[in-house]
């Protein structure tokens, strides 16, 4: 698997951390109700097919990413950075 | 028998080599088993279940029956295909699964009990008793049933792995690989052409094949040259075993196999890890045996390998040559043979339009003990009768070399026309399948079809090219019908083997249908068809028709099983290359490492990071050493380097605010020239890690992490400023490797450190927590009053450069006061004796209320883990942090588990766990931390400590967790 970091560009995924879903990047607010943050911290869906997920390019320049990519093919449509 | 004016071997390069007890000559360019055919050997194995005597089926990579060892003792390398294997001048090779010789196998039994070792029979013998699975009954068909053995000892080969990256990657190097990466490398693109073979050229060295008017083989070689001059990396004995996600893909290069004497630091493998835009798989094809009667004897082999021996090495595998064929390709191996004035005395061929000269008819037994003498045929017009012969090439069509294709999940999909399965469009992103493996089996299609594919390569990577011309061959593809299941006459006990390496017959396939393993991946794993080496290359068709036809499917239907990689085997030892012994991990050592370990002292691994474990004095042993260490800590002075904790240096507007973020306490409020202990949360709203940070300047602070954690604390705070608080302006880096950082600790301390540093160290300029720069002999530097033993102590720092010299000179003055180092059982000690937390205790589960620490979360502002910890499952019935104290001298030991006294010690009854024990010298007793069900209202209870796993148990008091100088006053005065 290979992953095109778009501050160094193609890359091996050895160099790369998995996180998990995109949603960690929606952090609720802090007085949020507790549903809130049991879905921000345990729910998630297991999709097969198009999915978005946070990677770090540990290993090169330390950019957090959200990879768009199919579970069911493995096809990379994205690279963009987090934020 | 050598065929003279024949093969691409040079006769004037003589060699010899051993197989068993024999020497056996042969010629630079042979193959282990083209030599021993050479000399008329054509027994080279035994089969796996019933010793049947083998000898090779096939002339390639495919090999089910040839497998021998090569080498002696610890290089002994098992399995080898005798097909592929150079031979090598002073070679030693063993035959496998035969004892006492591979002419006389006692095991040979087995055959005769054949009727009973059908599909199953493990699985329905060995049931009762069940112990007996283990201790008899694996052991023994393990001995019984076998390939070749490892030797059992540190395996001594040096390997190698690569990484490689191309435009273009070619793999197989025939007619229409060749093509492809000419096409390709004249566009200018940066092509990897990978072949098996040692000569590239595929087919075109096997047969007599013309190409643009001269042999297939010197156009191949003339193409190579060519490629090879225009910066073509060209790969010889490279075999291509997977396609991975993203144009990866893993492939084996057999660097030194074939030499005789290679250079030492030549590995014997490299495995490579290839990034390639784009692939143009041109794999070929391997064909296909029939399915007749006995049909396994030595001398029985494949019609493809039959003319391999002869164009390639100059072999012909037997004097007189029969022909069983139900392709095309049976008159070609007919007409080759003759030409080379061999005699062929019948072609038989089943099919309706079968040419004139053939018999139409079957092959339906064959004798020879040890090697064929003779087969019974059955004309189509009737009667049976019996021809003598010493070989027979059998020939059952081509099955595409699709594996790559379905690497990642694609089936391949039957052609009715050619009877055969063909690969999937589009199977591998990026892949296009070229010649033969795409079902295209002339040689003017195969480079017709790899120039297209190369083309259709080049437009992916964007790069134009006019196609050059293609060079003129022979456009006839071999006709070919669907697999044979040939029946012998009525009454006669016979086999029909489709899979040679694991003795699966016909028979076998029907009884798994039978007994309804009827899905193709179910029968598989029920007679164990298409497993070990050679993973069924030559049968997987064969036995899947004959499950179709058993379960009443068709073909298609019945599908094949999955093909996943390797395509052919992958030593271990290549894929992990360099990774033994010291090579296992990095190494990560700190400055003073080399000082550390000329004192002795044992070094332990913490992560990737080597710390003493004690600095031995004589015959001490390790709890002598950590005793008197952690006793000098508290009488006098110690000095340990600290390097190894996590620093990370934090610098912005934004830094106070990022740091209130991601800490449960506030730094905004720390002052300039202070410390503050600081509790890091996950978001979940356990403990993350914990450590001191320091603040240097107005925006400017330097965080200390546990060692353990350091990796995982600066991908959180990456995490956090990029993520979540994007709009806080903070640049960080971890600085773990440019500062060299010691812990001077004990009452004599501050004499320690003030006899080093320039400036004034006193209660009033570094009070306890204080921090700032000071000048170390001359260096800036950075120092700290931080205590993680309880003592008045100081961490001292300077870069890096400046570490391996700033450790001896604390060292000696350290030792002229009566102090010395100490290692990382002391520092243990000294911070359970004061309840000081490390990632024994912070496991991952634990909350800052069960160490005790929830206030610490401040209430002014939010931070990351503040509302999950306020969920009440976190606050109540917790088990929390206590001090432990052994009653009665026995020791605490880690792990162990906590009960009510009285209560019996089972997992209903658990009050809780050890994480950290010690002998306490300060304290003259065995004392731990743990951690207890509502621990902190139980103080001066007595519980029973028990270790299931050491069989060992004591009474201990629960005690606070600070054990030793509760108020604090030695580390603040």
């Amino acid at each position: 698997m290979r992953l095109t970091c778009p501050l160094c560009g193609d890359r091996d995924r050895r160099e790369f951390y998995y996180l998990g879903h995109e949603t960690w990047l929606d952090r609720p607010a802090a007085d949020a109700p507790p549903e809130a943050w049991d879905a921000y911290l345990h729910l998630r869906d297991n999709p097969c097919g198009p999915t978005r997920d946070l990677w770090q390019h540990e290993a090169g320049c330390g950019a957090w990413l959200v990879v768009s990519r199919d579970t069911a093919t493995h096809e990379i449509a994205s690279v963009e950075l987090a934020r | 028998m050598r065929v003279p004016g024949y093969g691409l071997i040079d006769r004037d390069a003589p060699l010899k080599f051993r197989f068993d007890n024999d020497w056996v000559k042969g010629y630079a360019g042979d193959t282990v088993a083209s030599a021993l055919l050479a000399q008329g050997t054509r027994l080279m194995g035994r089969s796996f279940k019933y010793h049947r005597p083998r000898g090779p089926l096939t002339a390639d990579s495919a090999e089910p029956n040839a497998l021998i060892t090569t080498h002696d003792g610890a290089r002994r390398i098992p399995n080898v295909r005798a097909t592929v294997q150079p031979a090598i001048h002073g070679l030693r090779t063993r035959s496998q699964n035969a004892w006492p010789s591979l002419g006389l196998d006692v095991l040979e039994v087995n055959d005769l009990a054949a009727p009973f070792l059908g599909a199953g029979f493990y699985y329905k013998t060995f049931m009762w008793p069940p112990k007996a699975w283990e201790k008899l009954y694996e052991p023994l068909i393990r001995r019984a049933a076998g390939l070749g053995a490892l030797s059992g000892d540190p395996d001594p080969w040096r390997q190698e792995k690569a990484f490689a990256h191309c435009d273009l990657l070619v793999v197989g190097g025939g007619p229409a690989g060749l093509m492809a990466a000419r096409e390709a490398a004249e566009a200018g693109a940066d092509v990897i052409l990978a072949d098996e073979d040692e000569i590239l050229g595929g087919r075109l060295t096997r047969e007599a094949e013309a190409v643009d008017g001269r042999p297939g083989h010197a156009w191949a070689a003339e193409t190579v040259a060519a490629l090879r001059a225009m910066g073509v990396r060209v790969m010889p004995r490279t075999t291509v075993t997977g396609a991975y996600d993203g144009g990866t893909y893993g492939a084996l290069e057999r660097v030194s196999h074939h030499l005789a004497d290679p250079h030492p630091d030549l590995p014997r493998d490299c495995f490579w890890r290839i990034a390639a835009k784009s692939c143009v798989l041109a794999a070929g094809a391997l064909e296909r045996h029939i399915a007749f009667p006995m049909n396994d004897r030595p001398g029985i082999m494949l019609g493809s390998a039959v003319r391999a021996y002869l164009r390639r090495w100059g072999v012909a595998p037997g004097h007189r040559i029969a022909i069983f064929t139900t392709s095309d390709d049976g008159h070609r191996t007919a007409a080759d043979l003759r030409a080379a004035g061999i005699e062929v005395p019948a072609v038989i061929d089943p099919r309706e339009d079968a040419p004139e000269g053939a018999i139409r008819g079957e092959v339906v037994g064959t004798s020879g003990r040890l090697g064929l003498t003779r087969i019974e045929i059955r004309p189509s017009g009737g009667g049976r009768r019996w021809i003598e012969c010493d070989a027979l090439a059998v020939s059952g069509g081509w099955n595409p070399t699709l594996h790559l294709t379905c690497h990642l999940g694609a089936r391949p999909v039957w052609d009715e026309t050619l009877a055969t399965f063909v690969p999937r469009d589009g199977a591998v992103p990026g892949m296009t399948v070229a010649g033969a493996a795409a079902g295209l089996f002339s040689t003017a299609q195969a480079l017709e079809s790899g120039r297209e594919a190369a083309q259709a390569a080049l437009a992916r990577i964007g790069r134009q090219h006019a196609s050059t011309a293609l060079p003129k061959a022979d456009a006839t593809p071999p006709r070919q019908i669907a697999p044979l299941d040939v029946r012998g006459p009525k009454g006669t006990r016979h086999r029909a083997w489709l899979d040679f390496q694991n003795d699966v017959t016909v028979k076998d396939v029907r009884q798994a249908a039978q007994e309804n393993y009827a899905s193709v991946e179910h029968m598989k794993r029920y007679t164990t068809q298409g497993m070990a080496t050679d993973q069924g290359k030559t049968s997987n068709v064969a036995a899947l028709a004959v499950l179709a036809d058993a379960t009443g499917r068709g073909i298609p239907e019945t599908g094949t099983t999955t093909f996943r990689p390797p395509f052919s085997p992958v030593p271990i030892s290549a894929m992990g290359a360099g990774a033994t012994g010291a090579g296992f991990a990095p190494e990560r050592l700190t400055t003073s490492d080399p000082a550390m370990r000329a004192r002795g002292a044992p070094m332990i691994e913490t992560g990737l990071w080597y710390r003493p474990g004690w600095f031995p004095q004589g015959d001490e042993d390790w709890r002598a050493a950590c005793s008197r260490e952690a006793a000098m800590v508290r009488t006098t002075v110690g000095v340990a380097d600290v390097s190894t904790l996590g620093k990370i240096d934090i610098q912005g507007p934004g830094a106070a605010a990022l740091l209130d973020f991601v800490y449960a306490n506030s730094f905004s409020t720390l002052k300039e020239g202070r410390v503050r202990y600081g509790l890091m949360l996950r978001e979940d709203g356990h403990v993350m890690d914990d450590g001191t940070t320091a603040r240097l300047g107005p925006q400017h602070y330097v965080m200390t992490t546990t060692t353990a954690a350091a990796d995982q604390v600066m991908r959180h705070l990456e995490f956090v400023t990029q993520c979540l608080r994007p709009d806080l302006d903070v640049a960080l880096i971890s600085t773990t490797e440019q500062w060299a950082q010691f812990s001077v600790a004990g009452p004599r301390a501050r004499e320690t450190v003030q006899s080093i540093v320039a400036e004034p160290v006193t209660d009033e300029t570094f009070p306890f927590m204080a921090c700032g720069p000071v000048t170390v002999a001359g260096t800036p530097g950075r120092l700290f009053r931080i205590s993680f033993s309880g003592e008045h102590a100081y961490e001292i720092a300077v870069p890096s450069r400046y570490g391996a010299h700033l450790w001896r000179d604390l060292l000696a003055r350290a030792e002229a006061l009566g102090g010395g180092p100490y290692g990382m059982e002391a520092l243990n000690v000294l911070r359970i004796e004061k309840g000081f937390i490390t990632h024994s205790e912070i496991t991952g589960r634990v909350t800052a209320f069960d160490i005790g620490m929830d206030r610490m979360i401040s209430e002014r502002k939010d931070c990351i883990g503040k509302a999950a910890s306020r969920r009440p499952a976190l606050l109540e019935n917790r088990e929390e942090m206590v001090g432990l104290r052994s009653l009665g001298g026995a020791p605490i030991t880690a792990g162990a588990h906590l009960y009510r006294e009285g209560d019996r010690p089972d997992a209903p009854n658990d009050q809780g766990y050890v994480t950290s024990p010690c002998w306490s010298p300060a304290l003259g007793a065995h004392i731990a931390l743990g951690f207890l069900r509502n621990g902190r209202s139980r103080h001066g209870e007595v519980v029973r400590m028990v270790d299931r796993v050491r069989g060992h148990q004591t009474r201990v008091e629960i005690v606070d967790p600070v054990q030793f100088d509760p108020k604090g006053g030695r580390a603040r005065g």
